[in-house]
Formats: structure tokens, C-alpha cells, sequence
């Protein structure tokens, strides 16, 4: 398996700068003995409706002093049990739920549940669909860091990223409305394919958009990864180990941060992962640096993925061509008695899927997203259906992440989670 | 005429399929036979608890075990190296309705060999109780708390068993079983009338967070007062 370890060549090191020569370091301005601020135990209360919170997420915080002594997250705030709204709905039905979930990278969440149905139906969908799906997840990947980057780094104060992140969003939010004509509710897919082919100039699009953004990135990557005050905000902060995290349930950049080797596009490949040519990063302290490194370096891998995808994408149906599986087209339905009958029984009733249950993971942009879908014989809507929540499994660790450290510390240990709040309470 | 075909609405009308009515036999696990080394493994060391095994949607391995002996077989799962299922990828539950057993879900994989493993653990629907794994995976610690939220399962051994998506005091019920209304069992006009008269004060004092942390049976006593229409509406 290949593997990447990030270094940087700047070191560890607080006092060092950029060009390697000791300075002064601003973090440490005073060469006194700290005050014993330990005097009053306090109950603070962050959130719900806070921005550093990146969503409705209550932290309620025991400070002794300024220090974190104990965080018990209350979530729930936005349960709206899409889980039990999609027993009540068809197979097509649910994707409009997926993606409202993980609004910031919705097209992994349609495109996981669907080869979750389509794993559980026995249906193999055609090489354009599936280097289609790859190019859209990708997509979507760095759809989903470049966000938390941004907003990570406004909550250490660096505004410019922000900036210069969001215009890069922007483009790929152009790319899903002329894809879908939803700029954020995307509901792409559909059991047996897409619910349409890309659009004329698309890949152009694409291209012209994978041509500006390695930049973009580098200009965001020059102004943090050696910034000594981002440095000074993240190393160290956060920490945990290999084997802690692995304990915990860490999946993801988070993980990987923490030094463990598990990605799923290369553990448990699907979609032909494995003849893509891209590399895994690898952290090695598991602190909230290393998650940023991870992240950015893994954007950089989703560009080489997305040329690689671009080349090799394949001509021929995107849909599967059974009439029994994907609607026919409007024309057909229109002069054809046969089709129209498939159409009917298709809006109707729905896709019946065998007995069984099945659960397929795909590596989303926050960790491991797992559809588990459970059906009999015959339903055309699931008895179960189960989102395996990556930003609510990492979010269950961040008790034990902020543990003695400052209050503002907690913010930078939330931000470097990359959770979405609308997929914690789903 | 048209009310006969079978629509995707029709479950709306019909309302929620009973949980509790029997309906049918007790179920019989499959028992297919597979070549998963770690279910040929199991099935040597556990003999009798392993109840069912079966190859689903392919190439997923699915295998049956005995609910009350899940911490010793998970347990070996995970310590014995030639399985080391260290990643607890998820844990939940389905039911199915109709009175039968509600199943619990662990979905395990091991990085060391690149095996995927699903165990379901069935539960009767009138005695929902598992010992829990939260101490052999701490990610099990919030993936079986919304269990118990969504499910009323309980776990026996949990460190914080307590309600995590729904309000601590939620007293309409387990929303993911099958015999859970959709809209929930109370009105709308309930619901928005309860939502308004909580108390507020309650959600920041340091002894009802602690309170919090007790299980749910402790503070029976409260919710009774909370049910009673008199009491909440009289308070305001």
C-alpha cells in the first residue's frame, strides 16, 4: 500500500521561523512565572446558537479557571429522524433525504446511499456511472475541506483563507447547479444510474476548475502551514493516539492524523478505487495540525483522482438498461405502451428489492460513511435504514480531545473535527 | 377503482405496523453455510451461540449469535489476533415489527486482515436487554446510547446510559420502533404545548446535568409529573 507521511520542513519547533532562523516568539511574550488563575470552578455554557459551534451544537463546559476540566456535548437540536422518514418512502424517495444531511458535501451521501440499494438489489451499474460517481465524490471532497478550512481557520483569526477558500466553493457550486440545478440539495442519483448525464461542457467546466484551484490551494497552504501563530494554535492541541483513536471511532482525516493507515477508497476498495494512482497522508502526532495537514494534502490527492477520472471517463449509457430498474425516457413513455407501463409501475410502487440487509461503506469527506439498508422480500421501501454518522462518532471523542486544555483550545479541537451538524442528528 | 394499486403513500393511511401483536412462528435464522474464516472460527469456539450465519447482498457476511453471550464473543472478536476486529464500525438496530426480535447490529472490521463482519444479536420485543460494549470499544458508548434513544434497548454496563438525540425527558416513547406513530403519539397542539413549558433553568444547573446522567428509570418519578396535563399546564 503506498503511504505518505507529511513533513514540513519548517519543524516543530515554535521559536523557529520561516526561514529557519530562531526569533522571538510572540506566543510567549513574558518571561514570568504564570499567576495561579486556579481559583473558581465554572459552568459555561457554548452554543447552541453560537459560530464556533459549526451548527447547533451545545458544548456545556466544566472551567476550572480557564482550564477545560470536563465538555459534555448536547446534541440533537436538529433530529429530525430522517431514518424513520425513509421507512415511509421509496427507494428513489430517500435521496432527497441524503443530502440534506451532509449539506456540505451531499453528493458522497446520494452517491453512498444508492450503491448501498444497489449492493442490496444485486444491480451493477454501467463504467460511465460509476467514473461518474468517483469524479462527483471527489468533487465533493474538497467541497467539504475546503469549508472547514475556511472556517477553521477564521476561528484562529486568519480571515484571508476564508475568503479565498469560499471562491473556490463557489465554482464547484456552479459545477452541481448545472449538473442537478440544486445548488446544495443536490438528489443526483437514482437506483440504477444518475438522474441525468453530465451536461454539454461540464468536464470543461471541471477542467478549467482543477486548472486554477492547485493554486488557490497553495496560496491558502502558504499562509497557514507555516504561519507561526496557526502553528502555535495547533500543534500539540488536541492530541491522541493511534490506538485511542482506532478505540474511539475516529475514521477519516482523523484518523489518519492519529498515524493509523486506514482509508476506505484503499482497505476496502469500491468503484475501482484501486487502479486509481493517489496517495493516503498518514499523521503522525494526531493533533489538530496534523488533521489540517491531512486534509490538505488529501485535496490535493482528490485533484490527481478527478484528472485520472476525467481521462478514463467512458462513453455509452449512464443508466442501467433494464426497464425494470431506471425510468424510460419521456419520449418513449409517451408513444410506447410498454414504457409507459414500466413508468407507471415504477412512480407507483417502486423498485422491490430482495430479502436481505446490506451495509457499504465509502470514505466520505468526514470519515467513514456507512448506508445500512435492511429489506424483505418484495419492499420497495427499506424496514431499516441506518446512516453510519462519521461526524457523530467523532464528535463523541471530543471530551476526551479537550481535557486540560484552554477554552479557546476547545474551539480549535471542535473546528479540527470537521463535523456537520445536520448529519450528527440527522 | 385506483384505490386498489398498491402506492407508495399506502403505509401513511394504514398507520404504524403493530410491534407487540404476534403475527407468526418465531423466527428461524438461516444457516447457510459459509467459508468466512472467522464464522468457521466461531463456530468452533462458541458452538451453541452462534445461532445463524448467511451471505447477504453478495459477499457480506452476516452471523447470529446468542444476545446474551455478545460481550464474551465480541470480546474474543476482538483480543484473539487471528481476527482482531479492532474497529467497531457501527452499532445499531432494526426492528421489524410484528413482534419479532428486535435486533441489535455490530458492524466490525478488522484492518489487520481486511475483513468486514456483521453480527446481529435478536432480542425478544418484551425483554430488550444486552450487555453493552462500551467497555472493549469507547465508540460503542454514544452508537448505544441513540440505540437505547431510538430503540429502548438497554444496555447492561453502559457508563452514561442515558437519552442522547431526543430531550432527556422524552416520554412519548422509542421513535424508530415500528409501532412509533410517525408524527408521534401526541398532537400537534401537544407537542407545541409541552415544547413551551419545559423548564428552561433546568438545562444549566450543574445538578441536573449530573442528574442527567443517571438512568432513565431513576427519573420516572418526574416524567409522571410531566405527563399530567394539570401539573405542567398549572406551573405556567
Amino acid at each position: 500500500m503506498s503511504q505518505k507521511t507529511v513533513e514540513v520542513p519548517v519543524g516543530r519547533n515554535p521559536e523557529m521561523g520561516v526561514d529557519g532562523r530562531p526569533v522571538q516568539s510572540p506566543l510567549t511574550p513574558f518571561d514570568v512565572a504564570e499567576p495561579d488563575f486556579n481559583t473558581e470552578e465554572m459552568l459555561i455554557n457554548i452554543g447552541p446558537q453560537h459560530p464556533a459551534t459549526h451548527g447547533v451544537l451545545r458544548l456545556v463546559c466544566e472551567l476550572d479557571g480557564e482550564t477545560v476540566t470536563r465538555v459534555m456535548p448536547d446534541i440533537g437540536y436538529l433530529h429530525s429522524s430522517f431514518e424513520k422518514l425513509g421507512e415511509y418512502r421509496t427507494w428513489n424517495q430517500i435521496v432527497t433525504l441524503t443530502d440534506r444531511m451532509d449539506y456540505l458535501a451531499p453528493l458522497i451521501y446520494n452517491c453512498a446511499y444508492m450503491m448501498s440499494v444497489e449492493k442490496l438489489m444485486g444491480i451493477e451499474v454501467t463504467e460511465r456511472c460509476k467514473v461518474v460517481r468517483v469524479i462527483l465524490m471527489e468533487l465533493d471532497r474538497i467541497f467539504g475541506h475546503l469549508l472547514w478550512l475556511g472556517t477553521t481557520a477564521i476561528d484562529v483569526g486568519a480571515f484571508t483563507p476564508f475568503l479565498y477558500a469560499f471562491q473556490e466553493r463557489e465554482k464547484i457550486y456552479q459545477l452541481h447547479e448545472s449538473l442537478t440545478g440544486a445548488r446544495i440539495t443536490t438528489s443526483a442519483t437514482r437506483v440504477g444510474g444518475m438522474m441525468a448525464d453530465l451536461p454539454e461542457g461540464w468536464t470543461e467546466q471541471l477542467r478549467s476548475f482543477l486548472s486554477t484551484f492547485p493554486d488557490t490551494l497553495a496560496e491558502i497552504d502558504s499562509l497557514l502551514t507555516r504561519n507561526q501563530i496557526h502553528i502555535g494554535r495547533t500543534q500539540g492541541v488536541g492530541a491522541i493516539s493511534a490506538e485511542d483513536a482506532l478505540n474511539y471511532g475516529f475514521t477519516g482525516p482523523n484518523l489518519r492524523a492519529a498515524g493509523v493507515d486506514y482509508d476506505v477508497r484503499k482497505d476496502r476498495p469500491y468503484y475501482d478505487y484501486e487502479t486509481y494512482d493517489f496517495e493516503v497522508p498518514v499523521g503522525e502526532h494526531g493533533d489538530c495540525y496534523d488533521r489540517y495537514l491531512c486534509r490538505m494534502e488529501e485535496m490535493r490527492q482528490s485533484v490527481r483522482i478527478l484528472h485520472q477520472a476525467l481521462e478514463r471517463l467512458p462513453g455509452g449509457p449512464i443508466n442501467v438498461q433494464d426497464p425494470n430498474v431506471s425510468l424510460p425516457s419521456k419520449t418513449d413513455c409517451m408513444s410506447d405502451m410498454e414504457s409507459m407501463i414500466h413508468h407507471f409501475k415504477l412512480i407507483t410502487e417502486g423498485i422491490p428489492a430482495p430479502e436481505g440487509d446490506c451495509y457499504y461503506a465509502v470514505e466520505g469527506s468526514k470519515g467513514e460513511l456507512g448506508m445500512y439498508v435492511v429489506a424483505e422480500e418484495g419492499d420497495t421501501k427499506p424496514v431499516r435504514w441506518r446512516i453510519r454518522p462519521p461526524s457523530f462518532v467523532n464528535l463523541s471523542v471530543i471530551s476526551k480531545l479537550a481535557e486540560g486544555h484552554m477554552v479557546a483550545d476547545l474551539i480549535m479541537i471542535n473546528a479540527s473535527l470537521d463535523i456537520v451538524l445536520g448529519e450528527i442528528d440527522r | 377503482m385506483t384505490d386498489d394499486i398498491p402506492s407508495a403513500f399506502d403505509a401513511l393511511e394504514d398507520g404504524p405496523r403493530p410491534s407487540d401483536e404476534v403475527r407468526q412462528a418465531p423466527p428461524r435464522f438461516p444457516a447457510a453455510e459459509s467459508d468466512h474464516p472467522t464464522i468457521v472460527a466461531l463456530g468452533e469456539a462458541f458452538g451453541d451461540a452462534i445461532i445463524g450465519q448467511r451471505t447477504s447482498a453478495g459477499d457480506q457476511h452476516v452471523v447470529w449469535i446468542d444476545p446474551t453471550r455478545n460481550f464474551e464473543i465480541l470480546r474474543w472478536l476482538k483480543e484473539d489476533p487471528a481476527q482482531a476486529y479492532t474497529m467497531m464500525s457501527d452499532v445499531t438496530a432494526i426492528d421489524y415489527g410484528n413482534g419479532r426480535p428486535v435486533e441489535v447490529v455490530y458492524q466490525m472490521f478488522s484492518i489487520r486482515h481486511k475483513q468486514a463482519l456483521r453480527v446481529r444479536a435478536p432480542l425478544a420485543v418484551d425483554h430488550l436487554e444486552i450487555d453493552s460494549v462500551a467497555p472493549l470499544w469507547q465508540t460503542a458508548d454514544w452508537l448505544e446510547r441513540e440505540v437505547y434513544d431510538m430503540f429502548g434497548v438497554t444496555f447492561k454496563g453502559h457508563p452514561d446510559h442515558r437519552r442522547i438525540l431526543m430531550p432527556y425527558d422524552y416520554d412519548e416513547g422509542y421513535p424508530l420502533r415500528k409501532d412509533f406513530p410517525l408524527r408521534g403519539r401526541y398532537s400537534r397542539a401537544e407537542q407545541t404545548r409541552r415544547a413551551l413549558n419545559q423548564d428552561l433553568e433546568r438545562y444549566y444547573l450543574e445538578d441536573t446535568l449530573a442528574e442527567g446522567r443517571e438512568p432513565q428509570e431513576a427519573r420516572a418519578a418526574d416524567r409522571t409529573e410531566l405527563q399530567d396535563p394539570e401539573n405542567t399546564g398549572g406551573e405556567q
